[in-house]
């Protein structure tokens, strides 16, 4: 256990006194004692930045199950530090935020800060293990915690819903990736993630490879919103607006993104994961924008929002992974999209975790965050005003703010496509620039909206419940420093460069040298194509923007029905539905029903292993010659049985059945088993009496007519089945004898070792005396569940008749 | 109308011992000839049955004040006992022991511990049996 180790269980830890604060304290609000835990973890973190900026990486090993290789391996490299000091500085804010959003005498805080630091430490887990079970174990913990914090106003029905939705989706991701898991592990023979990258090259040739990349990216892709899995999303936004800001834009909806990152040495070199990660993140980027044009809930637009931004990166990602098929790295342009990918990262936290808080302040002085009540807000909430202003122009990709500068990175990358002439990358490379204009067009729109559309314009004070004025400061704090960061990032980018984005670059392309895309961040001013190109989004987003109330109506007609919601609700409609009707007709409750299907069962499984084995043979050697005697009795028995099918009244049955059984007794005399006949006679006729007690005492109803069997065609080759599948196997299984009985052993040694003569009591007695030991037992509870029966009928005392 | 079955109450009074030496003796018997507790515990509560049958429920609980679940108890601890007896002497489970001794009058015999396992077998048969019928003959 070291301190690395501490730092990631410290938020579990927390989490068990939390309820224990929440009642002792109850006049200071719970939160800002868990304030102070984010805030020594970040600092703590801080403290690696030197060493990570040098290329080193810190280990830390505990055991956990070694016999199975699992360790608690804990490891901080520089796209590891990066993730942490997000999580835990963006952490530090939220906890801030929270304290003043949510109020101390209406919330169950306790639940709240509890779910909240399970989530954080989950997340600093993910990021920052090595073993791949451990990050798939604290993986399913953040969906697990996540499901929780969705679902924390609890009597909701949408907030039940989407903490419903978000854990299916997440949970169906979490268990494939396990399934990469297992299957990297089987290829690799090892856990741990940087023992894999080392052997990714045999790896590449493997046949369970591109069934382990599919898994794996189906795990990212759930998590991270990316299409078609974003649908959760939207729905986890009936959380509490700093989870919203926490998980959904900042920490959770990244841990796709840190998969897809982490595990890209591993998987980089195959077409299918650059195609795969920049195709899906592309398809994202475009429709997320799009669906955030046509919402009217602020945490919807940044939702999807969210997802677009996403997108945006995961395609970059896969365009990153390109630079591992070009041998020059000094000219290399697609390390620059894994620059453009990290940059944008921390940016897309700074200004949507702003813009969340905006939308949460302005919910929580004016009672709605629905745009069409909304208006003319700059005056009465000027703060608040400023920071969204800021949040949204770097979200559209505006000057001077840094999402301007990964905007342009992240357009330089995909201009760089056209250069690439691997997997016919030159003939449909063309759409890449394509698209992600349009979709910054897109983008350009919906920030507009989320920042014109409730602070300008007309005040309407009778559509709000409230009277809105400006937050109290404490909720300003957090959104100030994260508009602040916004700032200084845009104005000083090489801040983070060398710091941060470096060694975090290293981490995503560990066979690529420090220094050589260094000059790739630095060099951010020129006449370029992609400058052109913002100008460009610009010019028409802002026209666009103005005749928005114009087009606005026909796009909220046509998306309803290209929603997968619709699909999603129906699919599972559709399965409870199916599975329902269809343990309707399974299980109808009918015993001769179930009979049928077991009898059924017996049949095809047993034939069809003879057929297939061709298992039967008949062998006449070891046959015995069959008596006058034995012909007679089984001729009793046959004509007996097929009598009983015939019979008409109910007592001639149980006649008949006792001839059977005296039948069968007059067999065991025949074949030479005296105590086997004994004990047959009597017990057939104790079984025969107790047929006929019960025969007695059936009521004697109406429709209860005395009658024959009736006839099925079902039924009747079923049985037939049966017995002659059983026949069969019992002639193929005299047939085939291969070893010799062990009768001989006991008819030697029953009096000599034994002292009896009579072989079979030696059987049951001595040699194999313990199956006596526990019929005897059966015997004894069949009795007592006889009189436990008869005697303790509790509807007895009201029923005197 | 009271039914006068003084003939087969009669004939029951002789037959039944009769029934029960014979149960007895195949009980006995059962390690030499066939057998055992068994049968031997079915023919003791066909004895029993058929006094049920001559006479009634009070008499012959009367005659025979036996709580057969006791004996069911009584037969299981017998043989577990039994089974687990070889513990004590150090041997594994269900291992039997015997010896011949002379006893004046009755010679040469074997003493067997397999006979007292029998026994526990014998007496859980005649209680199950005898639960079960008196029970359903109980009940209304």
């Amino acid at each position: 256990m070291s301190l690395l180790h501490m730092a990631v269980l410290a938020p579990f830890l927390l989490a068990l006194i939390v309820p224990t604060l929440y009642k002792q304290f109850r006049q200071i609000h719970t939160g800002w004692f868990v304030l102070i835990l984010p805030i020594l973890l970040f600092t703590y973190f801080l403290r690696f930045i030197p060493l990570t900026k040098q290329g080193d990486v810190i280990t830390e090993r505990a055991d956990w199950i070694p016999s199975l290789g699992i360790h608690v391996d804990f490891y901080v490299d520089g796209l590891g530090l990066l993730f942490a000091l997000l999580i835990t500085g963006i952490g530090s804010l939220v906890v801030l935020y929270s304290v003043f959003y949510l109020s101390k005498e209406k919330e169950r805080l306790n639940q709240f800060y509890v779910f909240l630091l399970l989530f954080m430490g989950a997340m600093l887990g993910v990021v920052l293990s090595d073993n791949l079970i451990v990050l798939y174990s604290f993986w399913e913990f953040t969906s697990l915690s996540s499901f929780l914090l969705i679902g924390y106003w609890n009597e909701r029905e949408r907030s039940r819903y989407g903490a419903q939705k978000s854990l299916l989706i997440t949970v169906l991701g979490g268990l494939s990736l396990l399934g990469g898991i297992i299957l990297l592990s089987i290829m690799g023979n090892t856990f741990s993630i940087r023992e894999l990258i080392a052997q990714s090259g045999q790896l590449m040739d493997h046949t369970l490879f591109t069934p382990a990349l599919l898994l794996v990216l189906l795990g990212a892709f759930t998590k991270s919103a990316q299409f078609p899995f974003h649908i959760w999303l939207p729905d986890a936004m009936e959380a509490p607006t700093p989870v919203s800001a926490y998980l959904h834009s900042a920490t959770m909806v990244k841990a796709g993104i840190y998969l897809v990152a982490r595990l890209s040495p591993v998987f980089a070199e195959s077409g299918l994961w650059l195609w795969l990660v920049s195709i899906t993140g592309l398809i994202t980027l475009l429709w997320g924008s799009f669906s955030a044009i046509k919402q009217t809930d602020l945490k919807a637009i940044l939702a999807f929002s969210t997802i677009s931004q996403l997108g945006l990166i995961m395609s970059l990602l896969g365009l990153g992974a390109a630079a591992l098929h070009y041998d020059s790295i000094g000219e290399n342009l697609y390390v620059a999209a894994t620059v453009a990918a990290v940059f944008h990262l921390i940016n897309h936290a700074t200004f949507k975790g702003s813009l969340f808080m905006v939308a949460g302040i302005i919910d929580h002085e004016t009672g709605t965050r629905d745009i069409k009540k909304l208006g003319g807000l700059m005056q009465v909430m000027p703060i608040t005003f400023t920071i969204a202003v800021i949040g949204a122009f770097s979200m559209a990709g505006l000057p001077p703010f840094n999402g301007f500068l990964s905007k342009e990175m992240f357009l330089a990358s995909m201009v760089n496509v056209l250069e690439l002439n691997i997997f016919n990358m030159d003939t449909w490379g063309v759409l890449f620039p394509v698209i992600a204009w349009v979709a910054s067009v897109f983008t350009f729109i919906y920030s507009m909206i989320v920042v014109l559309k409730p602070f300008t314009g007309k005040f309407q004070a009778n559509l709000l419940d409230r009277k809105p004025h400006e937050a109290p400061i404490g909720m300003l704090v957090s959104p100030i420093i994260l508009a602040l960061l916004v700032i200084v990032f845009g104005i000083f980018p090489n801040l983070l460069s060398a710091t941060i984005i470096e060694p975090a670059v290293t981490g995503i392309q560990p066979s690529l040298a420090a220094d050589d895309f260094h000059i790739h961040i630095a060099f951010w001013h020129g006449l370029t194509p992609e400058l052109f190109m913002t100008i460009g989004i610009i010019a028409v987003g802002f026209v666009l923007y103005l005749s928005l109330p114009k087009w606005q109506k026909s796009l909220q007609s046509l998306p309803e029905r290209l929603s997968l919601n619709v699909l999603y609700d129906n699919g599972l409609r559709g399965l409870e539905r199916s599975s329902a009707s269809l343990m309707k007709r399974l299980m109808t409750g009918s015993l001769r029903t179930y009979l049928l299907s077991i009898f059924l069962f017996f049949i095809l499984s047993l034939g069809f292993t003879i057929y297939w084995k061709d298992a039967f043979t008949l062998d006449t050697k070891h046959f015995a010659p069959i008596g006058f005697y034995e012909l007679i009795v089984a001729g009793i028995i046959v004509a007996a049985a097929i009598a009983i099918l015939f019979a008409k009244s109910r007592l001639t049955s149980i006649i008949i059945l006792g001839a059977v059984g005296y039948a069968i007794s007059l067999f065991f005399v025949l074949l030479r088993a005296p105590d086997l006949a004994l004990t047959q006679l009597v017990i057939e006729t104790i079984s025969v009496s107790l047929f006929l007690l019960c025969f007695f005492h059936l009521p004697l109803l109406a429709s209860r007519k005395e009658e024959r069997m009736s006839f099925r065609l079902n039924n009747a080759l079923v049985s037939i089945g049966v017995g002659v599948i059983v026949t069969l196997i019992a002639l193929s299984a005299h047939s085939n004898k291969l070893f010799d009985s062990i009768s001989s052993y006991y008819l030697e040694n029953a009096y000599k070792e034994a002292g009896g003569k009579n072989v079979v009591n030696v059987i049951l007695v001595d040699f194999r005396g313990l199956d006596t030991m526990f019929e005897i037992t059966v015997l004894s509870i069949a009795a007592l569940g006889i009189f436990a029966m008869i005697k303790l009928r509790l509807t007895r005392g009201k029923d005197p008749s | 109308m009271k039914q006068n079955d003084l003939i087969l109450q009669t004939v029951t009074k002789v037959a039944a011992f009769v029934i029960l030496l014979f149960a007895v003796a195949i009980f006995l018997g059962g390690h030499y000839s066939p057998g055992g507790g068994f049968v031997g515990g079915l023919m003791t509560s066909a004895a029993i049955v058929l006094l049920l049958l001559a006479f009634d429920l009070k008499t012959v609980t009367a005659i025979l004040p036996i709580d057969y679940k006791f004996m069911i108890g009584a037969g299981l601890l017998i043989s577990s006992l039994t089974v687990a007896g070889g513990l004590l002497f150090g041997v594994p489970l269900m291992t039997h022991a015997y010896r011949y001794i002379d006893v004046p009058l009755l010679g040469h015999i074997s003493l067997h511990t397999a006979v007292l396992f029998d026994l526990g077998v014998y007496l859980v048969v005649v209680g199950v049996t005898m639960t079960i019928i008196q029970t359903i003959g109980e009940s209304e």
